[in-house]
């Protein structure tokens, strides 16, 4: 049985965790075993539709002090029920809450574990994996060499798949060890798109000049409905928040489409944002290195070119 | 306090990537190596922050690699750890990595134990969630901010769309990222006093892989960009919504 682990928050579920349910489904369609959910806590959704991203079952654990990520608590939960029903292979997303505790599972489980999957396993010669390293520059076929196997996937890059199921619903009764991480505040911000789950983002670099003039790029991000993003100097000068840092040492992100203003493409910002699927630079020096990097270019001056950028977009939301 | 703050040697960020022996190694021809930026930037000069509010603060470091990984280690002391330990070993499987640093945490008592949020060659994350496991400790991940008080450690942490504080009762483990501390470069008495500092070398700890590498592999180049002029921007929404259809 694969069993594929829910992230939620505020009580709703994760994106990535959708896409990590398919990808789960897919993985026990190729070894011909049943793919199941695992939901520790409570969410407004209903799990019943859960069945047509590919989980015939959920099991939950509907305690809602769980609401509350504690990776050691959730891995030990995740851990026991993975035995308890003698999972072949957990996913998880490869996403925040995925990070801390995928790892921490497959040490319980006695299981190897590939993390920032981007491929479905290969049976050929055992259980290869494929996973993103270098920050994005290359790939790497890893075998897992033990009876149980853990995997966490890129988000985005496997997508969903539409199943017509439906999924049942079983409880069950677990002992929940005491919290070992108090969360003492949350803070979220409200109205904006969670970089990391975004499928659009439009982001500005040094070529902007400084934070007055974000308000083009914005204006971009709002007709499209994307997230905002930012290179290391335009962070490091307080021009945007560190949040918004993409690169080798911000976040790395994999959206649909990527929209680079003014921002030269240096290798470290790139390995950030290099398995975005597609990439639009917008710069005035038509040698930048981001060209090199792009599907779609324009060389111009981004003040004269977002906003002619954005007109056309508004332009055929208001036609379509 | 005793604070074990896990160093990782990678290639320097403008490294050229690219393999041998068919695929299956990385070509270090020509590498420059650094620390791990996440362990350097972030975890580590958090530590030494941490010690210089309380003196009497240790810093311990700790790294499982070959003897070319010396050269990181010192740097590391010349940055301001007070020892550091070297566990004799080239595995890149996380899991062989995580039992060695476990085993050395096992001996010495730690408060914290500090990561990077991952490196920048494997991306795994991996070694703090396994080290939680292992040693049975809370664990926090992605941390940008860190106050220890007492035997009380509240740390900020990223989630999406936002940030959560959390307060965690000491021993931790955490894993550190942008925001936790900023930059530093070591200078020529911290470069003169590492020279000095003890660097212990260790045998591993027995522990069998749970995965290995088969191949390496690079993503096809892109074909090439096509270039919109700057007053023909309806065309480029057209090529979105049409070619790409990502809008
Ligand atoms: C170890 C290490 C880690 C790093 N990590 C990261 C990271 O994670 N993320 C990251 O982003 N960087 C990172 N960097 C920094 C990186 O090397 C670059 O310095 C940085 O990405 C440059 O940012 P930028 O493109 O915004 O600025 P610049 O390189 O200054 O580029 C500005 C661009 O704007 C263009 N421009 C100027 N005016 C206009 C205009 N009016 N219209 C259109 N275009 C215009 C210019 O032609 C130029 O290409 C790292 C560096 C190191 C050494």
């Amino acid at each position: 049985m694969v069993l594929i682990y829910i992230d939620h928050s505020e009580k709703e579920i994760k994106k990535s965790s959708h896409e990590a349910i398919s990808y789960g489904a897919a993985i026990a369609k190729q070894l011909g075993c049943s793919a199941e959910a695992l939901l520790l806590g409570t969410v407004n959704d209903d799990l019943t539709t859960l069945g047509k991203l590919g989980a015939s079952k959920v099991h939950q654990l509907n305690n809602e002090s769980l609401n509350n990520f504690d990776a050691k608590v959730h891995a030990s939960l995740i851990a026991t029920t993975a035995s308890n029903l003698n999972a072949e292979v957990i996913v998880f997303a490869h996403n925040i809450n995925g990070k801390a505790i995928a790892p921490s599972v497959a040490v319980k489980l006695d299981a190897g574990i590939v993390t920032g999957a981007c491929s479905l396993p290969s049976l050929q010669n055992g259980f290869e994996v494929t996973k993103t390293v270098f920050s994005g520059k290359a790939f790497a076929s890893i075998k897992i060499e033990t009876p149980k196997k853990v995997i966490a996937i890129n988000q985005n890059s496997f997508g969903i798949q539409n199943y017509d199921s439906s999924a049942t619903i079983e409880e069950m009764n677990l002992p929940i060890p005491t919290a070992s991480v108090k969360v003492t505040n949350v803070n979220k911000i409200i109205g904006e798109i969670p970089l990391t789950e975004a499928n659009l983002v439009v982001s500005g670099g040094r070529g902007l000049k400084g934070p007055e003039n974000w308000g083009i790029l914005l204006d971009l991000a709002k007709a499209l409905g994307a997230a905002t993003a930012c290179s290391r100097p335009v962070s490091d000068s307080d021009w945007r928040p560190h949040h918004e840092h993409v690169g080798q040492t911000g976040i790395q992100i994999a959206p649909n489409l990527y929209i680079a203003i003014g921002i030269s493409g240096a290798i470290q910002h790139l390995a950030g944002v290099n398995r975005s699927k597609t990439i639009v630079v917008i710069n005035k020096d038509p040698e930048a290195p981001f060209f090199k990097a792009a599907d779609y270019g324009v060389v111009g001056d981004a003040f004269e070119v977002v906003p002619a950028f954005t007109a056309a977009i508004l332009k055929m939301k208001h036609n379509e | 306090m005793n604070i074990l703050v896990c160093i990782s040697k990678t290639p320097d960020t403008t490294a050229k990537i690219a393999f041998t022996e068919g695929n299956t190694k990385f070509d270090e021809n020509g590498v420059q190596w650094i620390i791990n930026p996440y362990d350097e930037w972030y975890s580590l000069v958090r530590a030494i922050e941490i010690k210089e509010k309380d003196p009497t603060t240790n810093i311990h470091l700790i790294t499982v690699g070959g003897p070319e990984a010396e050269p990181i280690i010192r740097k590391a002391l010349a940055l301001g750890g007070d020892e550091a330990i070297r566990v004799n070993s080239n595995s890149n499987d996380s899991y062989v990595i995580a039992q060695q640093i476990a085993a050395i945490a096992k001996q010495g008592a730690y408060d914290l134990i500090m990561t990077g949020k991952e490196t920048i060659d494997y991306n795994s994350a991996c070694i703090g969630s396994m080290l939680s496991a292992i040693l049975d400790l809370p664990y926090v991940s992605l941390a940008n901010h860190l106050e220890v008080n007492g035997n009380t450690a509240t740390i900020q942490r990223e989630i999406e769309g936002g940030e959560e504080t959390n307060e965690v009762i000491l021993p931790m483990i955490i894993s550190c990222q942008k925001g936790m501390a900023e930059q530093r470069i070591p200078n020529m008495r911290g470069i003169m006093a590492a020279r000095t500092k003890p660097l212990k070398v260790v045998d591993p700890v027995a522990t069998n892989a749970h995965t290995s590498i088969k191949e390496f592999s690079l993503p096809p180049a892109k074909t090439g960009v096509k270039l919109i002029a700057p007053d023909q921007m309806e065309e480029l929404v057209k090529l979105l919504k049409e070619e790409a259809k990502v809008i």
